[in-house]
C-alpha cells in the first residue's frame, strides 16, 4: 500500500481524515484547558499571596 | 403541639395554592392564550394544506403544550419564594415530598388542565379527525402531568437564580422527549385508526414512574437551592 | 481499605496522588491510541460495503459510549456525594460535565461525517444520532446550571441531582426515540452497527476504547486537580504549594 493510497482511503479521504482531525482537536482541547487552568490559578494564587505579604 | 394527619395537610396545601391562582387569574390564562397563538400560527407559517396539517398536527399541538407548560411553570414557585413561605414548607414536619406533590398537582389543575379544556378546539383548527381528537384529549390528561412533575425539579433546581428561565427549558425540555414522542405518535396512529393501546400503557408507566420518583427528587433539590 | 477512603476523601492527599497518576496515565493512553490508530488505519481490512469510509468507526463508536459511561460516572459521583457527603465525588461529578460534553460533541460530529457518504446527506434522524444530540443537550443543561450557581458547593450538589435525574431518563429517551425512529423511518438499515464484526476491525475498535478510557481518567484527574486548588485555595496546603513553586 502506498501512502498515496493510505492518504486518499478508497475515495473517502476527506470524511476519513476530517473525522480524525476532529478528534485530535477535541483531545487536545480536553487536555490543554486544565494545564491551562492550571496555571491561570496558580498565578492568580501566586499573586495573592505577594499582594497579602505586602500588606502585612 | 400536635401535627395535622398528612393527608390533610396535602389538602390544604393543594387549597391554598388554587385560592392564590383563582385571585390571579392572568396566570391561568396567559400560558393558554399562548397555547392558542402558537397553534394557530403552524398554518400561517406551513400553508393551509389540509392533508399537511392533519399530518403534522399532532406534533404541533404537543409541542405548543411543552412550551406552554415550559413557560407556566416558573410561577409554581416564584411567589412562595419571594415571601419565604417556601422556607416555611421545608421546616414543616411533614415529608417534603408529599408536599411538594400537593404543589404539583394544585399547579397541574391551575396550568395543565385548561390546555385539556382547548385543545380539542385546536385540534378542529387543524382538522383532526374525531377519533385523533379524543386521543389528543387522553394524552393531554396523561401527558401534562408528567411535564409539571417533571419540570418542577428543573424549578426547584433553579429557584433563586436570576436568569433561571433561560436555563430552566435546557434542563426540562430534553427531559420531555418520551412524552412527546408517546403522546403526538398516539394522536396520529388513533387519526389513522389504528390500536394505541401500547401508547397510552407507554404513557401511563410513564406518569407512574414520574408520580413515584419526582416528587422526592424536588424535595431534594429545593432543599440544595435553599440551603 | 478505610484509610485509603479517609485519605481519598483529603483533598490534598488526591491533589497529590493525581498529579502523580497522570503522567502514567498520559503514557498508557497514547500507546493504546498510537496502537489504535494504526491497527484501525493501516493493518484492518477494507469493508467490502463501505470501504475506507467504516474507518471512522473507531472514533464514532468509541466516542459514544463514553458519552454514556461519562454520564453514569457522574450520576455515580454525584450520588456518592449527595449521600455521603463527600467532597471529593462532587468535584469528580463535576468535572465530569464538559469532558462528556465534548465525546458527544466528537460523536455526532464524527456521526454526521459519516453518514454524509452513507447516506448522501449530513444529517439523519437516525436513532442513534438523535439519542447522541439529546444527550449533548442533557450535559449542556448540566453544565448551564453549574456555571449560574454562585456557590460552588450548591452548584456542584444541584448538578448531581439533575445528573441522577438524567441517568433515569437516559434510557427512556434512548428507547423512546428507538421506538419514535421505527415508526416513522420504517426498517431503515442503521450502518452504525453492522450485525457482526469482523474480527480484524473488532480488536482495534476495542483498543481505541480502551485509550478513550483512559484518557478521560486522565483528564478528569487533571481537572478535577483545578477545581480542588480552586475550592481549597483558603488553606495552608494550597498557599504552600503556591509558595514553592
Amino acid at each position: 500500500m502506498s501512502l498515496q493510497e493510505f492518504f486518499d482511503m478508497g475515495g473517502y479521504g476527506v470524511y476519513v481524515w476530517s473525522s480524525y482531525g476532529i478528534a485530535a482537536l477535541v483531545l487536545l482541547a480536553n487536555v490543554l484547558f486544565p494545564i491551562l487552568e492550571r496555571r491561570r490559578l496558580m498565578a492568580g494564587l501566586a499573586r495573592r499571596a505577594r499582594r497579602e505579604r505586602q500588606q502585612s | 403541639m400536635s401535627t395535622a394527619p398528612l393527608s390533610h395537610a396535602y389538602l390544604i396545601l393543594f387549597k391554598r395554592d388554587l385560592l392564590l391562582a383563582f385571585r390571579k387569574r392572568a396566570e391561568i390564562i396567559n400560558p393558554l392564550l399562548f397555547f392558542v397563538l402558537v397553534t394557530a400560527l403552524f398554518p400561517l407559517g406551513i400553508g393551509a394544506d389540509p392533508a399537511l396539517l392533519r399530518a403534522v398536527g399532532p406534533g404541533i399541538i404537543w409541542v405548543a403544550a411543552l412550551l406552554a407548560a415550559l413557560l407556566s411553570l416558573e410561577t409554581i414557585f416564584r411567589s412562595d419564594f419571594e415571601d419565604g413561605s417556601l422556607e416555611q414548607l421545608l421546616l414543616s414536619p411533614h415529608p417534603l415530598s408529599v408536599l411538594m406533590l400537593a404543589k404539583v398537582s394544585a399547579h397541574w389543575v391551575i396550568t395543565g388542565l385548561p390546555l385539556l379544556l382547548v385543545a380539542p378546539l385546536l385540534g378542529l383548527l387543524l382538522d383532526l379527525g374525531a377519533d385523533a381528537n379524543a386521543t389528543l384529549l387522553l394524552t393531554l390528561a396523561l401527558g401534562t402531568p408528567v411535564l409539571s412533575l417533571i419540570g418542577t425539579i428543573g424549578v426547584a433546581l433553579t429557584v433563586g437564580l436570576r436568569r433561571g428561565g433561560m436555563i430552566l427549558s435546557l434542563l426540562v425540555l430534553p427531559l420531555y422527549v418520551p412524552v412527546l414522542i408517546f403522546a403526538s405518535s398516539a394522536v396520529s396512529t388513533a387519526g389513522a385508526g389504528l390500536s394505541i393501546s401500547a401508547h397510552l400503557s407507554l404513557l401511563i408507566a410513564l406518569l407512574a414512574l414520574a408520580l413515584s420518583l419526582s416528587p422526592a427528587a424536588t424535595a431534594a433539590a429545593l432543599r440544595i437551592s435553599l440551603s | 481499605m478505610w484509610r485509603f477512603f479517609h485519605q481519598m476523601g483529603s483533598p490534598r492527599y488526591f491533589y497529590h496522588l493525581a498529579g502523580r497518576l497522570v503522567p502514567w496515565l498520559g503514557v498508557a493512553c497514547l500507546v493504546f491510541l498510537l496502537y489504535g490508530l494504526y491497527d484501525g488505519l493501516v493493518l484492518a481490512p477494507t469493508d467490502y460495503q463501505q470501504g475506507d469510509s467504516y474507518r471512522i468507526m473507531f472514533i464514532h463508536v468509541p466516542a459514544a459510549w463514553m458519552s454514556l459511561f461519562i454520564y453514569m460516572v457522574m450520576a455515580g459521583a454525584g450520588a456518592i456525594g449527595l449521600i455521603w457527603h463527600m467532597k471529593l465525588a462532587e468535584i469528580i461529578a463535576v468535572s465530569c460535565a464538559p469532558i462528556g460534553a465534548s465525546f458527544t460533541f466528537l460523536a455526532l460530529v464524527t456521526g454526521s461525517i459519516w453518514g454524509k457518504p452513507m447516506w448522501g446527506t449530513w444529517w439523519v434522524w437516525d436513532a442513534r444520532l438523535t439519542s447522541e444530540l439529546i444527550l449533548l443537550f442533557l450535559y449542556l443543561g448540566v453544565m448551564a446550571l453549574h456555571n449560574a450557581v454562585e456557590d460552588k458547593r450548591t452548584a456542584a450538589r444541584a448538578t448531581s441531582i439533575l445528573a441522577i435525574v438524567g441517568v433515569v431518563n437516559i434510557p427512556i429517551i434512548h428507547y423512546s426515540v428507538e421506538w419514535w425512529n421505527t415508526l416513522h423511518q420504517g426498517p431503515t438499515v442503521t450502518k452504525f452497527d453492522a450485525p457482526s464484526i469482523d474480527i480484524d476491525m473488532l480488536i482495534p475498535l476495542l483498543v481505541m476504547a480502551v485509550a478513550f478510557k483512559l484518557f478521560f481518567v486522565m483528564v478528569l484527574l487533571m481537572r478535577a486537580r483545578c477545581e480542588v486548588l480552586q475550592r481549597e485555595r483558603n488553606t495552608q496546603w494550597v498557599r504552600e504549594l503556591v509558595e514553592a513553586s
